[in-house]
């Protein structure tokens, strides 16, 4: 699946997160976006955050995962 | 937004008329063939537009020797395997994960990460992690090599088939009876490698690759600028998902994806072996390649008797007329991965697609 998954991150800690989309908590490594800070909002794929997205973007995708599958689905299917 | 969709029937009607005949565009991303089918988009085209659904599910392009490859590690008593649920349903010559998740044998993954922490957690046992996908989904493989390698974790390995687009759209274009006018472009691989990575395929075939995110109003106008390029006679490597697709891509990915592995020649469902396609580990982290550690000879590509994903993927024949679409190949029983996957163009036409059969 190639869909990555927007969420804001509420704890850092090096490259170790916690990022919550949608209600949902989960870790993410930002190891791939050395940048990212606390409060981003970053798309998470595969348990790593691969790019910073804006407020309006994540929202229209958050849209599109509730559309297009159940969250829990969507997180079981990450090969993308 | 209806000004915005009429600008872009006009300018996919205009293309059509130029070409006088059919225009082909090929997504190459799974997640943009359920949302056109979702969104009944197929319906909105001109009737001379065809959208191809290309080799763009992961699961879909794996080829059936390595899903045998899988198998047998799993049924090995001294072997823990490692997996995204997107792959546990994918038959093989003999079942699949699934049959096998009550030995214990068999662990879903949500991350590289979760993978490396079982090797971790079970010190008697060596965890494969199958590591599958394109190149959103490579760099976080890489990064579990390179840890396991830093903390000496010796019972990780991977079994690697991951993928990379552009030489499969190569391949694709290579062959003379293909039928594709443009591509449009994968969402999030994009965020990886950039829209820069497309340039060669512009370059070599003068085919319009074009980027766009999943919504539909992004995936209308990436049609719509395809059109224009076609129009024109311009063809360009461009993303319309500025949002988060770059020119470049993400840079610390693709160094660490290139510290990590290096590509060779690797066989996909349908298409055959293709060069320089498939990534395997590096020398210097081959104990972490479990083909060199457990001596595996890669199984040759083979096909299952019947199924017609192959040509599903190469955008060929649409899944309705493979002959068992539908009838013993179907969502809760499959045969191909093309049924399997929930993104496979089978699945997908399966779901969504029965409404447009009737307009045919």
């Amino acid at each position: 699946m190639c869909l990555a998954i927007p969420a804001r991150i509420i704890k850092l800690e090096e490259d170790r997160a916690v990022v919550d989309a949608m209600g949902n908590q989960f870790n993410a490594r930002t190891t791939l976006l050395p940048d990212a800070k606390l409060g981003d909002l970053v798309l998470v794929h595969a348990g790593f955050a691969i790019s910073t997205i804006d407020e309006d973007e994540a929202r229209k995708t958050w849209q599109l995962i509730e559309e297009i599958d159940n969250f829990k689905d969507t997180q079981n299917k990450v090969s993308g | 937004m209806l000004q915005r969709i009429r600008k872009a029937q006009l300018l996919m009607d205009t293309a059509c008329e130029i070409t006088g005949r059919p225009v082909n565009i090929m997504e190459v991303c799974g997640t943009h063939t359920v949302a056109i089918f979702r969104n009944g988009l197929k319906e909105t085209l001109p009737k001379s537009m065809k959208l191809l659904s290309g080799p763009g599910c992961p699961v879909c392009v794996t080829h059936q020797g390595y899903i045998d490859t899988v198998l047998e590690l799993a049924d090995r008593k001294d072997i823990i395997v490692a997996t995204y649920g997107d792959m546990v349903r994918v038959p093989g010559k003999n079942g699949s994960l699934e049959t096998r998740k009550s030995t214990g044998n068999v662990k879903i993954v949500l991350s590289s990460e979760d993978a490396l922490q079982l090797a971790r957690d079970n010190p008697a046992k060596t965890v494969v992690f199958v590591a599958v996908g394109f190149e959103t989904t490579t760099p976080a493989s890489a990064v579990a090599v390179k840890t396991a390698a830093a903390e000496g974790i010796d019972n990780f390995c991977i079994l690697s088939n991951h993928k990379l687009v552009v030489p499969a759209m190569d391949a694709l274009l290579s062959d003379e009876k293909n039928m594709i006018d443009a591509f449009l472009c994968p969402g999030h691989v994009s965020v990886i490698i950039g829209y820069a990575a497309y340039k060669e395929i512009v370059d070599k075939y003068k085919k319009p690759c074009v980027v766009a995110g999943f919504e539909p109003m992004q995936i209308i106008e990436g049609l719509a600028e395809i059109c224009r390029q076609i129009i024109e006679d311009r063809p360009q490597a461009k993303s319309i998902y500025t949002a988060v697709v770059t020119e470049e891509g993400n840079q610390t990915a693709q160094k660490i994806i290139s510290e990590c592995f290096e590509a060779t020649d690797g066989y996909w469902r349908g298409l055959g072996k293709i060069p320089k396609s498939t990534l395997q580990p590096k020398e210097e982290f081959s104990r972490f390649d479990a083909y060199k550690r457990f001596g595996l000879k890669e199984n040759t590509d083979y096909e299952t008797t019947g199924c017609r994903c192959g040509q599903v993927l190469c955008g060929l024949i649409d899944p309705p007329q493979c002959p068992l679409f539908a009838s013993v190949c179907q969502p809760l029983t499959p045969v191909g991965p093309c049924m399997v996957s929930s993104e496979g163009a089978c699945s997908a036409w399966y779901k969504y697609g029965r409404r447009e059969k009737k307009h045919q």
